[in-house]
């Protein structure tokens, strides 16, 4: 059978910005419900080929659209979020929708409650329009992992959107959400956000609650929004963020207006830049982009000034053996008893387990187990995992240090832009080292933002990732939106 | 560079994860675990001794995180809860028989 090759495509199309939906809906120029209806038109036109939604919450959808157009109706205040509809990451529950986290092993659950982040975001009016595609269990790079297919990048159908939420960067940059939900354990939320050209932010560790996240390792897993332009992710977050009675991880601070911080000029403020982040390895195009970046940046008022953080070439080989230890650890959950996939025969309990376990998962997160639970077992616990958090340790102290001198540290998202599908996935290793600038983060806790600065001459976008210290998402707001303004592709309006 | 784990060891570490590769996946797996192994030694060349382990970064934020009040509330009700299983009585989850022989 000879399969048909289809020609690269390209469904790029900017969503419209919050203020503008708004003005549509409090003016009377749209209803929720037609809106809606014509998201979802256009994820049938266009999902065929992109491969970001993985199932529709249709009715849920248009129950909340009814609520929001009564109100709009009644010219009662609106929401923040009124009637922007919203994709969800497939590792976020939501009541009575299919919840894979891009594994057969979770085929047919249907989880019986929301996840924290879900009522937030529909207690702030959005419409939540179903569930995207990503790396199985959020474990890669490429979205090449899902047992459900891979994602395509919208700028070119031909690449990988980056992963694990390579849907829902997909799903902003192709306009079939005007936000989406993703999580970010090593890169998850930044690296896929560079390669579709959309904003993406990883919050500080503890911002933003994990209650009905499926969990890849606990130490690191953040839960972090997706937007066409920095300001629409900056409310966001301040509708998704604060403490949660049902996640003990979360930070009891306050949450600011994220988007008034994000108005202020980054004018005056102290931009490091890690010489160990433009090193070898680094695609030259990025770096040029990444330069003119911070050429913005000085433009618009910043101080410019080296930092260092001579640890940085340790970060991938630590993240690898912390977050695969987790992982072995979270994953032991799934074993065909009280939900997802059984194998199907099966004389004991054991072999049950092992069978189950064997067909449900795909080779990349059976690498990771294989992997974790290697260090975490006896006699290579000190050798690997103690290690690795000792060199945590001092990692995050890096930035700690590196933050008494600077107010955000800017570096590439990624050394490479988009590449194509299959490119990589014959060597797990050289997959692993393409995270180098976004483990580091992950390890030290710090918040960050990636905001569009450019492209390649082929066209591809180039991501700048600003990094701020805990907490300090307000800044790393303002540093983006100045990039924006100068770098990043215009927004429609 | 020197094999740092042999098929004895995967098939090892296959029993303790619950995993029950093929040949050819224990194969595979050998070829990956020493090529990540051997990557991950590098951090052999730092020296950590004093350094305390860092499990995780709360204590660096400089903000609390509190555990809620131990009190009673109502759980999932099971009703929602079973029918997700692939084999219950409503009640219990059953499984294949725990004992061999």
């Amino acid at each position: 059978m000879t399969s048909v090759v289809k020609p690269a495509e390209t469904f790029v199309e900017r969503p419209k910005t919050l203020a503008a939906l708004r003005a549509d809906l409090v003016e009377g120029r749209t209803k929720a419900a037609e809106l809606v209806a014509g998201y979802y038109d256009r994820i049938a036109r266009i999902n065929p080929r992109l491969n970001v939604y993985l199932s529709l919450t249709k009715d849920r959808a248009l129950t909340q659209a009814a609520r929001i157009d009564a109100l709009a109706s009644k010219g009662d205040p609106l929401p923040p979020l009124a009637g922007v509809p919203v994709g969800i990451k497939d590792v976020l529950v939501m009541k009575g929708a299919p919840a894979t986290a891009g594994s057969k092993i979770l085929k047919g659950y249907h989880p019986p409650y929301d996840a924290t982040v879900v009522t937030r975001l529909e207690d702030a009016g959005a419409i939540l329009l179903g569930k995207i595609n990503c790396d199985e269990f959020a474990m890669g790079s490429s979205n090449e992992n899902s047992a459900y297919g891979p994602v395509r990048n919208p700028v070119d159908t031909d690449r990988v959107p980056g992963g694990s939420s390579g849907g829902s960067a997909a799903a902003v940059a192709s306009n079939m959400a005007v936000l989406t939900l993703g999580s970010d354990t090593g890169g998850s939320i930044r690296q896929p956000a560079s390669f579709c050209g959309v904003v993406g932010v990883l919050p500080t560790y503890g911002r933003v609650s994990r209650y009905g996240l499926i969990a890849f390792a606990s130490s690191l897993d953040r839960v972090g929004p997706f937007a066409g332009n920095v300001r629409d992710a900056a409310t966001t977050l301040s509708v998704i963020a604060g403490p949660d009675p049902n996640d003990a991880t979360c930070a009891l601070a306050s949450v600011p207006d994220y988007a008034a911080e994000s108005d202020k000029p980054a004018e005056g403020l102290r931009i490091g830049v890690p010489a160990e982040y433009f090193a070898e390895g680094l695609d030259p195009e990025v770096r040029a982009a990444i330069e003119a970046g911070i050429a913005a940046l000085k433009s618009a008022g910043c101080h410019i000034k080296p930092v260092a953080l001579p640890s940085t070439k340790y970060a991938v080989p630590t993240y690898y053996l912390i977050a695969t230890a987790e992982a072995s650890a979270n994953l032991a959950r799934f074993d065909g008893v009280r939900y997802g996939y059984r194998s199907p025969a099966s004389a004991t309990l054991s072999d049950m387990y092992s069978h189950s376990r064997d067909e449900g998962f795909g080779a990349e997160v059976k690498r990771r187990i294989m992997l974790g639970t290697y260090a975490l077992s006896a006699g290579y616990y000190d050798a690997y995992y103690l290690k690795a958090q000792q060199v945590r340790r001092l990692l995050a102290e890096e930035f700690l240090r590196a933050f008494t001198e600077v107010d955000a540290i800017v570096t590439p998202t990624s050394p490479i832009p988009a590449f194509k599908l299959g490119e990589m996935t014959d060597d797990p290793l050289a997959m692993y080292l393409a995270d180098i600038y976004t483990v580091t983060a992950s390890l030290a806790g710090i918040c960050g933002v990636t905001v569009p600065c450019g492209a390649t001459k082929a066209g591809l976008p180039v991501g700048m990732q600003v990094l701020a210290a805990h907490l300090n998402e307000g800044t790393a707001f303002r540093v983006a939106r100045a990039v924006e303004s100068a770098r990043g592709v215009a927004t429609a309006s | 560079m020197s094999a740092i784990v042999n098929r004895k060891d995967v098939e090892r570490v296959a029993e303790l994860a619950h995993l029950e590769l093929t040949p050819q996946e224990t194969e595979s797996m050998l070829h990956d675990l020493n090529a990540i192994l051997g990557y991950v030694a590098e951090l052999n060349e730092l020296n950590t001794i004093g350094v305390m382990a860092l499990a995780q970064v709360s204590e660096l934020t400089n903000t609390t995180s509190a555990l809620r009040a131990d009190q009673l509330r109502p759980s999932l009700d099971r009703a929602v809860v079973m029918p997700e299983a692939p084999e219950s009585d409503a009640v219990f989850f059953k499984v294949p028989k725990v004992i061999e022989r």
